[in-house]
């Protein structure tokens, strides 16, 4: 039989119609309960301490999950994208201190300042492949790293922003309260998170899943690879950046820690321990980088030994993140009891 | 703005004293870079891994000779346990941890050095305690400078630039000329079809790992009289590394003798014009160089 004979009998391939609104409403809902929740979260236990842990939770979470859209569903492994989350935090602190704008303003400002930097950033890596992307991205993170730390005069270089981020108060919000700044970087990581999973499950969201898997089918499609993986990376930087302004908030200062390699690779790290096949792993990933990181550190001074075992631990034995090992569980059980 | 002496530098250049000492400085920067970067580039020549954890094995080359050299007194009893323990390390390190993440995906094999990056230093933290050590000048160079057109040029920095240059000259041809050399790159040419003739890969793998983490530890070594000792030394080293790699291209000797030379200058005079941003420079000329050729000076067009 050949070719053409074999195609003969065939009913053409029925596509079947996606209805995305029902995940939508229902992606809403969920957001709006996590919100619930997290916002109630202070009238049920009063511990400050848990709550800075969920605002850490809410600036690295927003910062791995974007980071996951450029990993997990784009293929771009970028080395460095804590550079948006320093310059947010960075941009942020400066237009505060500096010019005494409305918080929301700043905001908005800091998020314009990012677009540009990464769109000009991005341009010139998102052309270059696999490991060159990860070294070009590192080298661009390194080099706003050196540039903070030497000029001095407007960053105050290795000492970091010092002096406080003044927090005028605004609509009713103070972020100076405590409490205040707890509701709203939760807003913010519910929004944030929100929105990437629109993202994510967009068209646009399968056109990079396509890209990860065969680059050169999705471009013989039609498809403006390049564009593409430009878009994302600049959007992936828009909400590093706000998880950086909320590390910001939170500490009342930037430091040049915040744009360091170290940073990307945690972000790495996170993701590799939540996993990259969910939506939530990263976030998932972030709640367990942060208890792992203070409770070693609170019982041993060598925490690098224990980080490191978990590491190998994840990378060599479980050989996934650990959202991808209970999704696969389940998976597997479900097909059991049905077998 | 970021502050630039750039009269500093005109006046360097002007004065041929100045110029001898920032270049031999630039130098020895330049040839410690390159047994790094070296062994770093050879590494992902066959075994197509990047061992981001190569700047342990620098740390813990230097610790060695230290060690060594407290204990027998012997300058190259000191240069040469750095180099073999180093060399041992790397062998076990490789055979134990590295060779089952090889062909899966960058992020793992990236994650399990990162894993050591963090293990070792705390390692080195525990055995030798946090604080800053110095080996000291051994005895045999504790003489005064030697004065070239009126810059100030140390007798060990001699030494240091020509063990260096010896290793590249051995390591090239024993590359190019030697049976095992050109084992060594079928090897990274086609794995297979060298195991299919009854090599045995594994332990050639091992062999260039440990060949790797011998010159790492031997740059540790021979910069542990003129460098203090401190856990998570290798590290800066292992990120001008990857940049002297970068700009050779990652695979190519001769890449990452000109890439670290280039670095080493760019360094040494660096400091004089911008002060703050030496460091900032370097990854300019990186991504330069990067952006005009992304698989470097001398890298191959892969594929």
């Amino acid at each position: 039989m050949t070719e053409l004979q074999a195609g003969q009998g065939a009913q053409p391939l029925k596509v079947p119609r996606i209805d995305a609104r029902p995940q939508r409403y229902r992606d809403v809902l969920i957001a709006l309960v996590a919100f619930v929740l997290l916002a109630l979260l202070p009238f049920i236990f009063g511990s400050k301490q848990l709550l800075d842990f969920v605002i850490r939770c809410a600036a690295y979470g927003l910062f791995a999950t974007s980071l996951n859209l450029l990993v997990g569903y784009t293929g771009l492994i970028s080395f460095g994208h804590g550079m948006f989350f320093g310059l947010g935090a960075y941009g942020f602190g400066l237009m505060m201190q500096k010019t005494g704008v409305a918080i929301p303003v700043a905001f908005v400002a800091t998020l314009a300042m990012t677009f540009v930097v990464a769109i000009v950033i991005g341009a010139i890596c998102v052309r270059l492949k696999e490991i060159y992307f990860a070294f070009v991205t590192l080298a661009f993170q390194m080099l706003i790293h050196s540039t903070i730390l030497s000029w001095q005069s407007l960053t105050g270089g290795d000492q970091g922003l010092r002096g406080g981020i003044p927090r005028p108060p605004f609509l009713g919000i103070d972020l100076s309260n405590h409490l205040h700044l707890y509701i709203t970087s939760c807003a913010l990581l519910v929004i944030g998170l929100f929105l990437m999973r629109q993202i994510a499950q967009s068209p646009f969201g399968y056109t990079l899943r396509m890209i990860r898997d065969n680059a050169t089918r999705a471009s013989f499609i039609g498809i403006d690879v390049w564009r593409a993986k430009l878009v994302i990376f600049v959007l992936a930087a828009l909400f590093a950046a706000t998880g950086g302004m909320i590390m910001a908030l939170f500490v009342s200062g930037a430091y040049p820690e915040f744009a360091y390699w170290t940073i990307s690779g945690e972000g790495i790290f996170i993701n590799m321990l939540g996993g990259v096949t969910t939506f939530l792993g990263p976030m998932v990933g972030t709640v367990l980088l942060l208890i792992l990181n203070d409770t070693v550190t609170r019982l041993t001074e060598y925490h690098g030994i224990v980080l490191g075992v978990v590491i190998l631990f994840f990378a060599i034995g479980l050989r996934k993140g650990l959202m991808d090992f209970v999704v696969e569980w389940f998976a597997q059980r479900r097909g059991e009891g049905r077998g | 703005m970021i502050p630039v002496d750039l009269d500093a530098l005109a006046s360097c250049l002007a004065s041929p004293a100045c110029l001898v000492t920032q270049t031999t400085s630039g130098l020895i920067i330049g040839m410690l870079l390159f047994l790094v970067a070296v062994g770093l580039t050879l590494i992902f020549g066959v075994l197509k891994v990047v061992n981001f954890s190569h700047g342990a094995f620098y740390m813990f080359g230097a610790y060695f000779a230290m060690t060594a050299y407290q204990l027998t007194g012997s300058f190259a009893l000191a240069i040469l346990s750095g180099a073999v323990g180093t060399a041992i390390l790397g062998l076990i390190f490789e055979r134990v941890f590295m060779s089952r993440v090889y062909g899966r995906d960058v992020l793992m094999q990236l994650l399990v050095c990162y894993a050591f990056v963090l293990i070792f230093d705390d390692v080195v933290r525990m055995i030798w305690g946090p604080e800053f050590r110095s080996m000291g000048m051994p005895a045999a160079f504790q003489v005064p400078p030697l004065f070239i057109a009126g810059g100030v040029v140390p007798p060990y920095y001699l030494l240091l630039i020509g063990v260096a240059l010896a290793a590249a000259v051995v390591l090239g041809l024993g590359l190019a000329r030697s049976r095992i050399g050109k084992v060594i790159r079928a090897a990274a040419h086609n794995p297979g079809m060298v195991s299919a003739l009854g090599i045995n890969t594994g332990l050639i793998y091992g062999g260039v790992f440990a060949l790797g983490g011998m010159l790492a530890g031997l740059a540790g070594a021979l910069a542990a009289p003129v460098r203090s000792l401190t856990p998570g030394m290798g590290f800066s080293v292992l990120i001008e590394s990857f940049i002297v790699t970068v700009i050779g291209g990652m695979g190519s000797i001769l890449g990452a003798l000109i890439g670290a030379l280039l670095i080493g200058l760019i360094r040494s005079f660096g400091s004089l014009g911008f002060p703050l941003f030496t460091e900032g420079l370097m990854y300019l000329f990186m991504v330069i160089v990067l952006v005009s050729r992304p698989t470097g000076l001398f890298g191959k067009e892969v594929a």
